[in-house]
Order: structure tokens, then C-alpha cells, then sequence
């Protein structure tokens, strides 16, 4: 072991000495290749390290070959070639020359047999070729893709680089690969000291890595050593998996605030029960897929524009219910409910009958994927801050609407006294019409953004609207806080009870719970104070 | 008419039963020591001590926001103060039961704005309210039998309703549901009668009869009665108590509390 | 005794009269030769046998909405309740004629690798027990869940959208294989009921009858429920619920009692529904049923029971007819009836008939 490792470190620092003695041309790599085309897999894994101390130059394209069967020996010559497909025939190339050597039939030629530890191998050899590269992120890639399959040999080539290495991210990243390397090492204080620097580390190897020296590390100090770190371990990775869990429930609840905050005006604010609030969701999800399709292009931009669009869209479509149906029945909320249910259906219905019975794919832009990697264990995607950071400035938004504009003071106006209100002179009509438009287009824009987490169909809606009322009553009826608040609460809830009773018993369980939490608070969280929203 | 004109005729059915808990030796039917109550930090009670004694008749005069309705509210289970002691008879905790059971144990109650069954007739308005068992099972099976069929007929008489027996509440005038609301308070026959501004909406006529009414039951039960009109006031002629910012601001009769230097000033300002 | 509770109910009259021909004069017709212009095919019985049970359920939904003012949106979920419970005791039945053939576990639970019938499905062979249950089941879930509810005062659309919530959260509960319910698929594959065969021709006229009779009964004591005392005070909580309560009648009580019936009614026309479609599965919890029953009983004349029963039947029948004739267009229809209903007609079709204000008394 001892041996083997310094027999490679000295290699490792001879490289280039070592380079300019290897002849150039083909024999002087048959050695090589001999290995790799009939040696045992022992002996190929030796070659593939033999290969990098050779001088030649694109070596990442003759790994590359030998993973993607283009680089063959031809059986005859025993030449290693270039290979390419051209009919039922292989087009030669000699691999080191460029010689053309012609056609020949498939079988002619062989590929080199290499086994998935192998091709694992070269991945980590193609990175640490990387490892030379100007680019930062590029060089931080590779270490990444050499700490996922830890060598021993790696200690050597990153203590070579580190010295010269001047982004700070690499430098780290190669420390935690030494000492992980290091963890192997005969010496016990080495070891022991090389537990102490990965400590910090929650990377899965280093974490593996430790686990297994606690259980197998012939020394009992250094046993004891990893196990303290593994506890500790533990102990951080409990806490980041907590704090995923609160933001996956924070996106959760932020899904769940944007389907409600709409309902949360219209039957908070003006008390009206709106069954059809799901489908005025549903048509801002529509909304996008048209501005995808009208220009598909631009998947980003047209998502943008959606926001806009679906406002306008379900805005009008809600003013249009208003002022057709819901004026109406003021003061009769369950004969609304029916009314407004019986328009949800027709609207569903017109979905399918002018678009299609079937989900529609709405497509994200890039710009929603990927994820930020916090650490290890912790990774935030895109879409899902997208979604909290959308849905506040949306409630920021209608915040401020009610509170420092014309419109919102009417509404308050109207919320409270209408009567006195329309003696004031407020046209309390058109304040109702305003307001329903104004809660039916945030349930549009609501749309736009859960047309990018979930199906576009037309029974989205309906999924949404128990949720929603949940939300508002659970909140507290006219109260803008408690939906914010009461939304973010249940996602989260609902996030954190996931793992013990699984996806489906969660959400009867959170709806077990509003059940009876409206039964003992009936107004919600956050009542409302004097004359609220009567059932 | 005539009905309130009998006034040497006594009903049996107007005697009211005395519940077994409720004891009486003392003289005073209901207790409300040291009672507040706030809503959103306004203070609609504060300290508030009241007394009825069996058999009187009170009236209760406040200016808006006096405390008077939240007084009944409390009384009758409605609102539950913050503190206090609400007690009817010597040993009935008010503050432990419910709208139902208080209403059973005898305290009647007549809102403000006239709250009658608007679908159903005068007749049902006034079986339904009849005294009695009024568990599910009891009121499920119950037939109404020919002496309580005889009582309905005579509160209606007495209310002057007889000619409408059949008719929807719904139909009649304010004035008729105020008569209404009263008979069904007679009929519930409560050891206590709480009365809210039964004189709105009421023509002179009407008015006396009111008072001929009230005054009549007096004696047999308790009657508390708020009203804003002081001439109907000056017509019951008894005690009166002055609510203000939720607290007895004077006691007496009507010409004491009239000459009261703090009635004064609330009512007509400093 | 029937007579006194029908005094007063012209409607009535006429409707169990209408009731009582057609159970008579249908399995009669069926009998005639196929070729006959009156020929009624088994098939049309056994949809008959279906809307009679529909019916009932309206009627169940009428009694707490229209006379006591609780807009149930969770019926369908007492009348799946009760479906469920006749499903489980016709699943004991079929035995060993299973695909797999185990004596005593049904199908999905053998494909789901199960050991033992869990403790719940036990005494569901019995037909008695079963029965119980069906009445039982639905009316436990209602008296814990108005316990609950009317207690803390929850009242109008509050009160309907929990009850929304309930059903949904049942739907979630019995699409999930593990509640031991067979998921997805529901129960179904029933062979027979008490010995006779469901495919028989003579079993699916016996369950029109039976379903007949029990609409009529179900008619008769939510009748008699509503010309009682508590009846006029169930219509009083309706109108002015403090009211109510400060002559003395302890509101929840009223309601918990009437409301508990009438699950039991729908659990009732459930039990009765699932062995005419000889399936059951958690679709039947989905909220949309509960507000469809809403809409029969609206288009009927909320407050009338033999309404409910006509809104029933003339819904489910221009449904049976625009699913097969224009499919696309029910919703259209449907959403329709609730906007009219709710707009031009608030006392539905009965509405039409009683002109006294406040309808029949």
C-alpha cells in the first residue's frame, strides 16, 4: 500500500520529465493498449493511469473513444483506430497518425471491453484533466465529479494543484478532496487529522467515508474520532433536511396563498362565495398555454406577458360573472354558491369543448430551472423560490391596492357599511364590480404561476378551490394577513407531516385539522373585527 | 282590547311555574355584581351592579351606548362578560348555561327589532314557544292538547291577534310583531320578562296597551324593561335605573332620577 | 296514521300515488313480451331503481336544507357510506368465486398481498349486520362530524364548505389501497345478494321495488318529521336561529338529530344504489355529487319534499338523455340549471305549483 501509493505520487511528480522520454507514435503506446485490449480488468484500470502519463494531447478524445466504441483495434493490423459507421462498413483511421486505412467489414474490428468500475474511472480521469482548465466553475466541476468517486491517488494530483490554485471555492473543494483522500491514509494522526478537516464537510463521500471508519477503522481512537463527527453529522444533516422541508413548505404554501388571496377578496372582503374562483385559476393557466403557443419562441417572455394577460383575461371573465350573475344574490351566499358552481362547470365545459378534454403542456423557460446548491444536503430549485418570491410581490401588491389606493378604500368602504358608503357617493356597483374583477384577475395571475408547477387541464381548478376556501377560512374571512399567514402555515404543515404519514394522509389529516379548527376559531385565525363577512 | 281590559281576571297559565332549583327566600330574582365586558378594548360594561326583585317592574333608560342591550345579551347567555357574577334566584349560575337552558329556567326575552318566525303563523309562532319539555324527543311527539290549545287562544287574545291566527308572521305589520313577539314571551310564561324597546314602532293606542300589559304582569313576574320613550316610561311608573358608559349612573323613580344632577348632564350635556 | 301525516300535502298525495302505480304497474310492464309498445326492458328498471334512490337522497338533502337550512355539500358522502357498507357485505358474498378464489378475502386484498380480512370488514357477511351498519355508519359520522360543528356554532356557507372539505377528505381517505376500501377500483364484481343473483331479472326488479318502498318511507317520516313540533322548529332555526334559542330549544340538538336521520336516509339510498350499478368506488365521495344533489332539490322547490323527488328524477333523467345524446353539452346544461334555478326560479318546479307565500304549511 505504502509503496504503491509513493511509487504513484512519484510518478504523479514526474510527469512532465517523464513525458518528453515516451517516444512519440503508435508502438510506443502498444504496450498500453495491448493491456487494454486483453489484459484483465485489473490490468486495463493500470492502463487507463498509464495512458494519462503519456504525452499525448487529446487525451479526454481518446477516453472518450474508448467509452463511446469509436476508437477499435483492427484485428489484423493490430492497429488502434478512429472508427466510423459508413454503411454496413467502418471508415479506419489510424488513431495516431491520421492515416486513412480504408474500409473494412464490422467485424474486422474490436472494441475495447471495459466494465461500468472502468468507465466510472475514465469520467474521473476526463475530470481531472479539468483540473487544468482556466475556467473556475470547470475546474470546480471536476473536483465535484472526484469527490463523488474518492482514489486515494487524487491526494497527489490536487496537492500538486493547490498551491497554484487561486479561486478561493477550488482551493476549498481540493482541501476537502486531499483530506478525504487522506482518510486513507496508513498514518493514524494523519487520520485523525484528516477526520478533523472533512468534519465540516456534508459532501455524501466524505460522509460515507466517515460512517465506514467508524465501524472499520482499525484504530480506536480514530474509531471513536468518526463517530463523534458522524454524530455531529447527523445532527447538521437532521437540520438542513428541516430546513428544505420548511421551504419546500413554504412553496407549498405560497402555491396555496396565490389560489386563495384572490378568493381571499372576493369572499373576504365582499363575502361573496365563489365556486367558480378554481376556474377563473384555471383560464390563467389557459391564458399562458396561448401565449406559449401564439409565440413559441419566446417560452420566457410569453410567460411574462402571461401575467398581465391571464389578469385581464379572468379579470373580465369575473367582472362578467359579477354583473350577470352574482349582483343578483347579494345577501343570499348559498344561493351564490350554487350559481357560481353551476358557472364553474360551464366553464370547465367550455375549456374542453374550444381547447381540448385533455392537459395541455405549458413549458417552463430556462430560467425556472436548475437549482442553487446551497450545500451538499441542501439545494434550492429555481421554480420553487421563484414561486414564494412571485407570490409576495402579488400579495404585496394587492396589499397595497386595498390600503393606499381610491379603489381599495371603496372596497374597505363598501366591506363595512354599504349603505353608508353609497351615501358618501361611492357607486357601490361599480365598486363590486371592480372588486370581483380585481379578485378574479389574481386568480388568473395565480394561474400563470401554477401552470408552471402543475398540469394545465381543465379540472385544474377544481383541485384548487377546497384548498383555497381552506386557506381564506382558516386564515380568518376578510383578512389578508391571516391568508398569507394561514396558507404558508398549511404547506408547511403539510410539508413536515409528509414523511411520517405519506402525500395523501397528510392533506386529510391538515383538512381534518381545519375542520375542526373553524369548529372551535369559526372566524378563523385572524377574525375580523365588527362587521365581518356573515355566512 | 279586552283581553287587557280583564284585569281582575288572573290566567292560571300566567302564573309561572318556579323552577325546582331556583330559590327565591331572599326576595331578589336576579343578581349581577361587579359584571364588565369589552369588545375590542371598548368597555360596554364596567362594573355594572343590577338587581331585580321578584314581582317588580324596572325600567332601564340609557343614552345610545349605554350598555342596555349588552346587559340582556348578558342575562340571557348571549355575550359572556369578562368578569362578574350573574346569578338568577340564590343558587342558578347564569354564566355556566346556555342561551336554551337560561330561557327554560325562566327568563324570557323580546329583541330589540321584532324577531318573530316570519314563515310560520301566528298560531305556531305561539305553540312553539308554549313552556314545556323542549328536548328533541319531547318536541318531536308532542301534540298540543285541548287546554294548551285553549292557552293559545287566549294569548292571542290577549295580544289581539285572534283574527290572524292563520296568517304568516311574515305578514304582519311592525306593530303586530312587536304584540307577537310579546305573546310568545307570555306564552314561554318566564319568571323573568326582559323586554327591549317594546314601544317602537307602536302607535298610542298600541302603547297603552303595552303598558296596560306590562304593568298587568307585574306582581306575578319580573319584567325589566329598556325603552327610549319617555313617555311610555312615565307610563309603566316604576323604578328606574340610569345605564351610562355601562354603569348604573342612577336608581329611583322617575321623578328622583329625572331631578338627578348626572342624568342631567348626561342627557343634555355639560 | 299515514293519512293524518299526508293532511294538508296535496303534492305528497300525489306523488306517493305516482309512486305506488309505478311499483306496481313497472315490474308488470317489464313482463309483457319484448315487442310490445309498452314494454318496459329490465334495463330501464333497473335505471328507474336507480333514480328512485337518487330520489331518496334528494329527499335526505331537502330535509336538512330546505326545513333546517344546512346546505349539506357531503350527502354524497353519507350516501357513499352506506353504498360502501352494502358493497362490503355483497364482497363477503362472492366467497370463493373470486378470481383467486380465496375463501374468505376479496380480490384486491389477496392482489394486495393481505394475511387476514382487517378487524372492520368482520360481520359484514351478515346481512342483518350489513344493514346496520348502512344506517349506522353514515349516521355515527354525521352525529360526531354535527356534534362537532353545530356545537361551535358554525353556520351557513362556513358549515357548507366543511362539509365540502369532509367529503373530500373521504374521497382522498378511500382512493388510498391501504384503508383496505380496494382504492381506486372501489368494490365491485358483485355476484349475488341474499342468494339470488344480481344479474337476475326478478333481483333487479325486487331492488326497484325495494327502492320504491323505501323512498316512500323515506317520504313519509321526513314528512311526518317536518309537520311535527320539531319540524316547525327545525324551519325556525332556519329562519331566525337565536331566536330559537332564547324560547328555549337547544338549537344544536335539533339540528344534530335531523341531521344524523337524514344521513341515515342517504345512507339508506346508497345501500340501495349499489347493488342496482353493482359497483362503488371513492368517486362516489367527490364533491361535485353532494352539489348536484343540491341542485335536484333546488330545481325541485327547495322545501318541499316531493319536490326534491321530482328535481331528482327530471335532472337525473335530462342527464341519462344529454349523456347519451349530447354528451359535450350536459356540463352546459348542468352548470345552466344552477344559474337559472338560483336566478329565476328560487322556489324551484314545485315553486310553480303552490302559489301561498312561503310555500306549503
Amino acid at each position: 500500500m505504502l509503496i504503491r501509493s509513493l511509487i504513484i505520487l512519484l510518478l504523479l511528480m514526474t510527469t512532465s520529465a517523464q513525458a518528453a522520454k515516451v517516444e512519440t507514435g503508435n508502438d510506443a503506446y502498444n504496450p498500453i493498449f495491448e493491456a487494454l485490449y486483453t489484459g484483465s480488468f485489473t490490468e486495463k484500470e493500470q492502463a487507463l493511469k498509464d495512458l494519462m502519463q503519456t504525452d499525448i494531447e487529446d487525451k479526454k478524445k481518446f477516453l472518450n473513444g474508448i467509452v463511446n466504441k469509436t476508437l477499435m483495434v483492427h484485428k489484423k493490423s493490430k492497429k488502434v483506430v478512429w472508427v466510423e459507421k459508413q454503411g454496413s462498413k467502418f471508415k479506419m483511421t489510424d488513431a495516431f497518425s491520421g492515416e486513412d486505412l480504408g474500409l473494412d467489414k464490422k467485424r474486422k474490428v474490436k472494441k475495447f471491453a471495459i466494465n461500468n468500475k472502468m468507465r466510472s474511472q475514465v469520467s474521473a480521469l476526463i475530470s481531472t484533466m479539468d483540473l487544468d482548465s482556466d475556467d473556475a466553475e470547470k475546474r470546480l466541476a471536476a473536483i465535484n465529479s472526484m469527490l463523488a468517486n474518492p482514489a486515494p491517488e487524487y491526494a497527489g494530483f490536487l496537492k500538486q494543484r493547490l498551491d497554484k490554485e487561486s479561486n478561493n471555492k477550488v482551493k476549498q473543494a481540493m482541501q476537502l478532496g486531499i483530506a478525504l483522500a487522506d482518510l486513507g491514509h496508513e498514518d493514524t494522526e494523519v487520520r485523525l487529522a484528516a477526520i478533523d478537516n472533512v468534519a465540516d464537510s456534508l459532501a455524501p463521500a466524505v460522509r460515507s467515508a466517515l460512517a465506514n471508519m467508524a465501524e472499520n477503522d482499525t484504530d480506536k481512537q480514530v474509531r471513536e474520532a468518526a463517530q463523534k463527527v458522524v454524530l455531529e453529522q447527523e445532527e447538521q444533516v437532521r437540520f438542513f433536511g428541516y430546513i428544505e422541508t420548511l421551504f419546500f413548505g413554504l412553496s407549498l404554501g405560497s402555491v396555496l396563498v396565490l389560489a386563495a388571496i384572490g378568493l381571499a377578496i372576493t369572499f373576504g372582503v365582499m363575502g361573496v362565495i365563489n365556486m367558480a374562483h378554481g376556474e377563473l385559476i384555471m383560464l390563467g393557466a389557459y391564458t399562458t398555454y396561448l401565449m406559449q403557443q401564439a409565440m413559441p419562441d419566446s417560452v420566457g417572455l410569453a410567460l411574462v406577458l402571461s401575467i398581465p394577460a391571464a389578469f385581464i383575461v379572468s379579470g373580465v371573465v369575473g367582472i362578467g360573472i359579477e354583473r350577470s350573475v352574482i349582483r343578483f344574490l347579494y345577501g343570499r351566499p348559498l344561493e351564490t354558491l350554487l350559481a357560481t358552481f353551476g358557472i364553474s362547470l360551464i366553464l370547465q365545459q367550455m375549456v374542453r369543448t374550444v381547447i381540448s378534454p385533455q392537459n395541455v403542456p405549458v413549458s417552463n423557460p430556462e430560467w425556472m430551472s436548475g437549482f442553487i446548491q446551497i450545500n451538499s444536503v441542501l439545494s434550492i430549485t429555481y421554480n420553487r423560490m421563484y414561486i414564494i418570491l412571485f407570490c409576495l410581490a402579488v400579495f404585496a401588491l394587492l396589499f397595497f391596492i386595498l390600503k393606499k389606493t381610491r379603489l381599495g378604500l371603496e372596497v374597505r368602504a363598501v366591506s363595512q357599511n354599504r349603505a353608508m358608503a353609497r351615501a358618501m357617493g361611492i357607486r357601490s356597483s361599480r365598486v363590486d364590480a371592480m372588486t370581483f374583477g380585481l379578485g378574479s384577475g389574481i386568480a388568473g395571475v395565480a394561474g400563470v404561476a401554477l401552470s408552471q408547477l402543475t398540469n394545465v387541464g381543465p379540472n385544474l381548478g377544481q383541485a384548487y378551490i377546497v384548498d383555497s376556501f381552506m386557506v381564506v377560512v382558516f386564515g380568518g374571512v376578510g383578512n389578508l394577513w391571516g391568508t398569507l399567514i394561514g396558507g404558508m402555515s398549511l404547506g408547511v404543515v403539510n410539508k413536515f407531516m409528509e414523511p411520517w404519514t405519506g402525500a395523501v394522509l397528510a392533506k386529510i389529516l391538515v383538512l381534518v385539522f381545519i375542520i375542526l379548527f373553524i369548529q372551535k376559531r369559526p372566524r378563523g385565525l385572524f377574525p375580523q373585527k365588527g362587521r365581518a363577512a356573515e355566512g | 282590547m279586552s283581553g287587557l281590559m280583564q284585569r281582575d281576571r288572573v290566567y292560571e297559565f300566567l302564573v309561572p311555574k318556579v323552577v325546582d332549583d331556583l330559590d327565591l327566600s331572599h326576595g331578589t330574582v336576579l343578581y349581577m355584581e361587579d359584571v364588565s365586558v369589552s369588545f375590542d378594548g371598548f368597555k360596554a360594561i364596567n362594573e355594572l351592579n343590577f338587581y331585580v326583585e321578584a314581582g317588580e317592574l324596572r325600567c332601564v333608560i340609557g343614552p345610545n351606548g349605554a350598555g342596555k342591550t349588552t346587559m340582556m345579551d348578558i342575562i340571557t347567555g348571549k355575550t359572556r362578560p369578562d368578569q362578574g357574577a350573574v346569578w338568577f334566584g340564590q343558587r342558578m349560575n347564569l354564566l355556566r348555561m346556555s342561551e336554551p337552558e337560561i330561557a327554560q329556567a325562566g327568563i324570557g326575552r323580546k329583541f330589540q327589532k321584532p324577531t318573530v318566525f316570519e314563515y310560520h303563523s301566528v298560531f305556531e309562532n305561539l305553540e312553539m314557544s308554549m313552556n314545556g319539555p323542549k328536548g328533541v324527543w319531547p318536541t318531536l311527539v308532542a301534540r298540543l292538547n285541548v287546554e294548551q290549545k285553549e292557552r293559545i287562544d287566549q294569548v292571542a287574545e290577549t295580544i289581539g291577534l285572534t283574527e290572524h291566527m292563520n296568517r304568516s308572521a311574515g305578514l304582519l305589520s311592525h306593530g303586530q310583531k312587536q304584540w307577537l313577539e310579546i305573546g310568545m314571551l307570555l306564552m314561554q310564561n318566564p319568571l323573568m320578562l326582559l323586554v327591549d324597546e317594546p314601544a317602537a314602532g307602536m302607535t298610542h293606542q298600541e302603547m297603552d296597551r303595552t303598558v296596560e300589559l306590562l304593568t298587568g304582569l307585574a306582581g306575578q313576574h319580573s319584567v325589566v324593561v329598556v325603552e327610549h320613550d319617555m313617555d311610555f316610561v312615565r307610563a309603566l311608573n316604576s323604578r328606574v335605573t340610569v345605564l351610562h358608559q355601562g354603569t348604573v349612573l342612577a336608581e329611583g323613580n322617575m321623578d328622583q332620577v329625572q331631578n338627578d344632577p348626572k342624568v342631567i348632564e348626561v342627557y343634555l350635556g355639560e | 296514521m299515514i293519512l293524518r301525516i299526508l293532511k294538508n300535502d296535496i303534492g305528497g298525495k300525489v306523488f306517493l300515488l305516482v309512486l305506488l302505480t309505478t311499483l306496481i304497474a313497472v315490474p308488470v310492464l317489464n313482463q309483457l313480451p319484448a315487442e310490445h309498445t309498452f314494454h318496459i326492458s329490465i334495463y330501464t328498471v333497473t335505471l328507474l331503481g336507480k333514480y328512485l334512490t337518487y330520489a331518496l337522497l334528494a329527499v335526505a338533502v331537502d330535509l336538512v336544507w330546505g326545513y333546517l337550512g344546512i346546505l349539506s355539500l357531503g350527502h354524497a358522502a353519507f350516501f357513499a357510506l352506506g353504498g360502501y357498507a352494502m358493497g362490503m357485505y355483497l364482497m363477503r358474498q362472492i366467497g370463493e368465486r373470486g378470481v383467486y378464489g380465496h375463501p374468505e378475502l376479496p380480490d384486491f386484498m389477496v392482489f394486495l398481498d393481505w394475511q387476514e380480512l382487517p378487524w372492520f370488514w368482520s360481520g359484514f357477511d351478515n346481512f342483518g349486520f350489513a344493514m346496520l351498519m348502512v344506517l349506522v355508519v353514515p349516521g355515527l359520522l354525521a352525529f360526531v362530524f354535527g356534534w362537532f360543528a353545530f356545537r361551535s356554532r358554525v353556520t351557513g356557507v362556513y358549515l357548507s364548505i366543511i362539509t365540502q372539505a369532509l367529503t373530500y377528505a373521504l374521497m382522498l381517505a378511500f382512493f388510498r389501497n391501504e384503508m383496505g376500501f380496494g382504492g381506486n377500483n372501489g368494490l365491485t364484481d358483485f355476484k349475488d345478494i341474499l342468494g339470488f343473483s344480481l344479474q337476475a331479472d326478478s333481483t333487479r326488479l325486487a331492488l326497484f321495488v325495494a327502492s320504491g318502498v323505501a323512498l316512500a318511507l323515506g317520504y313519509l317520516s321526513c314528512r311526518a318529521l317536518v309537520k311535527s313540533r320539531l319540524g316547525k322548529v327545525a324551519v325556525a332555526i332556519r329562519d331566525a336561529e337565536d331566536r330559537t334559542r332564547f324560547i328555549g330549544y337547544k338549537v344544536e340538538y335539533v339540528k344534530l338529530a335531523i341531521f344524523t336521520f337524514s344521513a341515515m336516509l342517504a345512507g339508506l339510498a346508497g345501500a340501495l344504489y349499489v347493488p342496482q350499478v353493482c359497483i362503488i368506488n371513492p368517486g362516489e365521495f367527490q364533491p361535485l355529487n353532494s352539489i348536484e344533489v343540491v341542485v335536484w332539490v333546488a330545481m325541485g322547490g327547495r322545501a318541499t319534499l316531493y319536490g326534491a323527488v321530482i328535481g331528482a328524477l327530471g335532472v337525473n333523467y335530462a342527464k341519462t338523455w344529454f349523456t347519451a345524446a349530447f354528451p359535450e353539452i350536459w356540463l352546459f346544461a348542468l352548470g345552466g340549471l344552477f344559474v337559472v334555478v338560483t336566478l329565476l326560479m328560487p322556489r324551484g318546479i314545485a315553486g310553480l305549483f303552490s302559489r301561498k307565500k312561503g310555500g306549503e304549511s
